[in-house]
């Protein structure tokens, strides 16, 4: 067909028709099949698309940012309730045994393995770290535990109630993986 | 409060990937399945429901559940989602089983579902340690298979456990699941299969782990006057109990053993409890369910129980949770062929969460499909054999758990 209006009478929307921008991101399929006849849609095979998911979460420690202040300036941090006195070894600054106020006190740096793992597999962030050892800590009247990582050691050589001793990463990342804990020295 | 009823119970197959249908379509096989069970009832007649599933992030959608409201047609009535972790569908059952009871509904709903092929299974795996303390527990590895790992180490040094009778549990569930046309997983194994799979966290194998599912499950809620139009064969929820306990495992502190009935503190001397070894939540919520039903003695009068066997070890800690036997003896219970078919008391004759599947908030809404037929002694009709029938099954407990035993419930439910 040829169009009988020359080009300069017609109007901007017929020289420039509306359509949605067309873009090279994204396109997974082309020449989809499709039957002419509808009613065998139902067998059609599922379209399955890959979604990217990716966000900074903002996150903030509140009231136990003290505990990753104190990882950074090589300080394993504990709370101990105000009322009660039960000492807790992941930090709470509320009491669950009587609603008091916590304080804060530095955990010795010695405690004992309460009991342990080796992880062959994870979460996918951190399948590189495999295998690694976790273990939860206990020490002398502190009613719970505390969850870090074993380094330096064979599954074999890792026992209950074993000294373990923190240590702490130099360069903080500022989570709970800036302690970790190695098998006590003997001490002389 | 009143007599409330089960009267019917719908299950998708679960299966590693569905894409073939979204979720609200697998709801709706689950639904219409238990719908054919009880064909006088007509949609005017449901006053609303109660929607199951643990995590936005595998869905991908917020408010999921409404999208399967308005696919059931059930809008414009009454629903709300409710949230536990591995015990969404444990809570879902009880929720809608408060709406009955109190009143407010005649029949009520409560469909549960959950779609994990969506991601990898080491991206799922990271998806459910979301599920605990992201400042204190997820950074070291986000695996919550390595958090039960510890509990089951600790639960070997303070009884003696085996891995052995770990492994005896992965035997029994996927061996009775060989009956069951619903499970995702039917394995014959022996102990020797189950050690020598690869190792997950010692000392539990991929054996001794349950997988990841799509899938949906639907039950039917009714008040005595209803439940007696719709079936001939209703199921009295009779016993309901729910526990808590602290989300990160290191939190848990040491104190006296919770007595059941048949216990006494002398059974317990010097046991330091709950620690990580065992479940205070599920001994609570077991404590409340046994009262409300009148349970004095639970190994004795509890025909079957359908438990949340997530791990292999998880179901050992549950059997002393429940009182089927003493604290410490669990290993034993299960080696002694106590938990069998045909034994004391059969646990998971479906074959559990490590041979069907467990697509979260299906899981627990599935395991009272599974015990509502069995009460209803129909096993042979839904599953096409009747080798899983618990014979004369009066009596039936279900068990629902999340997090490192955080949220966990239990559901008794009789034949009438
Ligand atoms: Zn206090």
């Amino acid at each position: 067909m040829v169009d009988p209006q020359p080009a300069s009478e017609q109007s901007p929307e017929r020289r420039h028709p509306p359509r949605l921008e067309e873009t090279e991101e994204g396109a997974v399929l082309f020449n989809v099949p499709f039957p002419s006849d509808l009613s065998q849609l139902k067998g059609m095979s599922p379209i399955i698309a890959k979604w990217p998911y990716q966000i900074n979460y903002i996150h903030s420690y509140g009231q136990d940012s003290p505990f990753f202040a104190g990882l950074a300036n090589k300080k394993l941090l504990g709370t101990r309730c105000s009322r009660c006195g039960t000492a807790y070894g992941t930090p709470r600054l509320r009491c669950m045994g009587c609603g008091g106020e916590c304080d804060w006190f530095e955990l010795p740096r010695r405690g004992r393995v309460h009991t342990w793992t080796t992880c062959y597999f994870s979460g996918e962030a951190y399948l590189d770290e495999t295998p690694f050892h976790l273990i939860l800590v206990e020490w002398e009247n502190v009613a719970t535990l505390f969850l870090s990582r074993l380094v330096g050691c064979e599954s074999a050589d890792i026992s209950i109630g074993m000294q373990v001793e923190a240590r702490f990463r130099r360069n903080s990342k500022f989570n709970v993986a800036d302690v970790y804990f190695v098998r006590a020295p003997k001490q002389t | 409060m009143r007599p409330v009823y089960m009267v019917a119970g719908g299950v998708s197959k679960f299966a590693k990937a569905r894409p073939t249908v979204t979720f609200q379509q697998m709801v709706a096989e689950a639904f219409d399945a238990a719908l054919a069970q009880v064909p006088a009832l007509t949609p005017e007649q449901i006053d609303g429901s109660v929607a199951s599933y643990f995590s936005d992030h595998f869905q991908r959608q917020l408010m999921a559940g409404i999208m399967v409201q308005d696919y059931l047609g059930l809008c414009p009535k009454p629903s709300k989602r409710v949230e536990g972790g591995g015990a969404t569908g444990g809570l879902c059952f009880q929720t809608a089983w408060e709406a009955v009871a109190s009143g407010r509904m005649e029949v009520c709903v409560a469909y549960g579902f959950e779609t994990m092929s969506r991601v990898n299974t080491w991206k799922g795996n990271e998806f459910i340690a979301l599920a605990s303390d992201v400042s204190f527990d997820f950074p070291l590895g986000g695996f919550y298979t390595g958090y039960y790992a510890m509990m089951v180490v600790r639960h070997m040094h303070e009884f003696g456990t085996t891995v052995e009778q770990l492994a005896r549990v992965s035997v029994k569930n996927h061996r009775n699941a060989c009956h069951n046309p619903y499970a995702q997983k039917r394995l014959r194994l022996t102990i020797e299969d189950v050690r020598a799979a690869p190792m997950v966290a010692y000392p539990l194998t991929l054996l001794d782990v349950c997988v990841m599912s799509d899938g949906a499950a639907a039950c039917i809620l009714a008040s005595e006057e209803m439940a007696a139009k719709l079936t001939d064969a209703p199921v009295r929820i009779t016993g309901v109990g729910t526990g808590t306990d602290t989300m990160r495992m290191a939190d848990r502190p040491h104190g006296e053993v919770l007595l059941l009935p048949h216990e006494s503190p002398a059974d317990y001397k010097g046991l330091k409890y709950p620690g990580v070894h065992s479940f205070r939540a599920g001994r609570t919520a077991a404590i409340q369910a046994y009262k409300m039903a009148g349970v004095t003695n639970p190994p004795r009068e509890l025909d079957f129980v359908e438990l949340h066997d997530a791990y292999t070890s998880s179901e050992i800690q549950t059997y002393e949770d429940l009182g089927l036997c003493r604290y410490g003896e669990g290993g034993s219970f299960v080696e002694s062929g106590k938990a069998d078919l045909g034994g004391l008391v059969p646990v998971n004759p479906s074959g559990g969460l490590l041979a069907c599947g467990h697509p979260v908030g299906a899981t627990g809404l599935m395991q009272a499909v599974f015990a509502f037929w069995q009460l209803q002694g129909r096993i042979g009709t839904h599953f096409g054999d009747s080798t899983l029938q618990v014979p004369k099954a009066r009596r039936g407990l279900i068990h629902s758990h999340a997090g490192t035993g955080t949220y966990i419930t239990v559901t008794i439910m009789e034949a009438v």
